[in-house]
């Protein structure tokens, strides 16, 4: 089966910067990728290229066989920024109930999703007076609205408690499970070990597109951390 | 277009509206609150309220709804909602379309409450039939949205957006013809005047305070339209699908 997302030699600038400069990878179908690395390395950049709302300089970025952003696309890709992007001044409920309404989406979805992210007794509030975790789940919910085959979330499980990442997780391995490919950004270095594979970016480079054990192995490292910052040094040494 | 996802927007567009009653209570009430004041100024002159209150009905709504709706829709494109709506199906015009429908509405309750104050409370004397007057104001009030919608573009942020009041409503406000008859101004302001939509609003006032019919009433009313519809034509090419 061919990947769902192949990028093949992008650069991106912003401004005078050069975020990426020649960037290859390919995200597989029906695993957790993890995009892990310090913030400011390029993983935002990186999944606003796959989603197709970044101007690119150069380079080829092809999601489910489309070029990305391509309008039969909008259908099938998901995307929750890393700053809940929801209404404030509209219920849990009403969010997800436009955005379902946006997608095509039965609204019969909509208690499914709410459930999924524990919102269902939040569903008659407004989202400006829930808690900053409460507002990325109804952003995170937005995103799991019909059946996506792609997911790009951007840091959904931050500042979240550890139950409900548990259970988020669980959410994330069925999704893959019934066969989406899901992008998951995050700067904890251990939620790369409940991914399938792990992409290590920093400063604008791809440091490993490796398996969780193949990360610790290669590095000799105890932990996530210490095999992130055992590459790093190995990078920068180079 | 989609009108499922237009009439989506418009909703959803309202029901945010519906979570703010101050707000609401200010679109529907501020406009007469000025008249009022403008009434009252002028109570001990006689006829000035009757000149000067038809272009007054002109300029408050649509100035409001240029406010009101240049702030609403840069919010959007600030909080992160546009950049995700535009990875959705949502066509760039469904979204103007929809914002443009729900302003739409409030603009035409706007108008009917403000004619009716300035002319059951106030007592503004009105030659032409009071639906015209209703009619011309809301056309003004949705002028002032499409404006809105398309300024919004070019600011980047709510502060900016404040700053285009004196930059594109105050002149067309100083050369629409309420300060001064546009035929004797200076040439050049004239012919600035000509192309600037709220003096044609202005005109579609006075034909109405004044009785007038036929091309006089309906010229300045199309004129105004075209303009209002130009601006929604314009409006989805400043969204952006792709940003740096």
């Amino acid at each position: 089966m061919t990947a769902a997302v192949k990028v093949q030699g992008l650069v991106v600038r912003r401004g005078r910067t050069t975020v990426f400069d020649g960037l290859d990878v390919e995200i597989p179908r029906g695993r957790i990728t993890g995009l892990l690395g310090p913030s400011g390395g390029g993983k935002t950049t990186l999944m606003r290229t796959i989603v197709g709302v970044q101007i690119v300089a150069g380079g080829t970025v092809t999601v489910l066989g489309e070029p990305a952003g391509a309008p039969a696309l909008r259908h099938r890709v998901a995307y929750a920024t890393q700053g809940a992007s929801v209404y404030d001044d509209l219920t849990v409920e009403q969010n997800l109930r436009y955005a379902a309404r946006l997608l095509g989406v039965p609204a019969s979805d909509v208690p499914r999703v709410m459930a999924d992210v524990d919102l269902t007794s939040q569903r008659a509030q407004l989202a400006g007076a829930l808690s900053g975790g409460q507002r990325s789940r109804v952003s995170l919910g937005v995103a799991m609205l019909g059946a996506p085959d792609l997911l790009v979330l951007d840091e959904p499980t931050v500042g979240l408690d550890p139950v409900l990442r548990q259970s988020l997780w669980g959410i994330f391995r069925r999704l893959a499970d019934a066969g989406a490919a899901l992008v998951v950004s995050s700067h904890v270095m251990d939620e790369a070990m409940r991914c399938d594979d792990v992409v290590l970016i920093h400063d604008g480079r791809m440091l490993a597109h490796t398996t969780p054990q193949g990360l610790l192995e290669t590095t000799g490292a105890r932990d996530a951390d210490a095999a992130f910052l055992a590459l790093i040094d190995r990078a920068s040494a180079a | 277009m989609n009108p499922v996802r237009t009439l989506a927007t418009a909703g959803r567009v309202l029901r945010q509206l519906s979570h703010d009653p101050r707000s609401i209570a200010l679109m529907l009430v501020a406009p007469s609150l000025l008249v009022g004041l403008f009434a009252w100024l002028f109570s001990e002159r006689e006829g000035v309220f009757d000149t000067f209150g038809g272009p007054i009905l002109a300029l408050f709504p649509f100035i409001v709804m240029f406010l009101i709706t240049s702030v609403t829709t840069l919010r959007e494109r600030r909080s992160g909602t546009l950049e995700r709506l535009m990875t959705t199906p949502l066509g760039k015009a469904d979204f103007i379309v929809g914002y443009a429908l729900a302003f739409g509405l409030m603009a035409t309750l706007q108008a009917v409450v403000t004619v009716w104050f300035a002319v059951v409370v106030c007592g503004l004397q009105v030659e032409g039939p009071l639906w015209q007057l209703g009619l011309v104001a809301v056309i003004d009030a949705i002028l002032g949205t499409a404006m809105g919608l398309l300024a919004s573009a070019f600011a980047r942020t709510e502060f900016q957006a404040v700053q285009f009041m004196p930059l594109l409503v105050f002149p067309q406000i100083i050369l629409g013809g309420l300060f001064m008859p546009r035929d004797e101004m200076p040439d050049v302001l004239y012919a600035v005047s000509t192309v600037l939509p709220l003096s044609y609003a202005v005109d579609a006032i006075n034909a109405v305070t004044a009785g007038d019919a036929g091309s006089d009433l309906w010229r300045p009313i199309v004129i105004v339209v075209a303009f209002a519809l130009g601006f929604l034509v314009l409006a989805p090419f400043t969204l952006r699908r792709r940003t740096r």
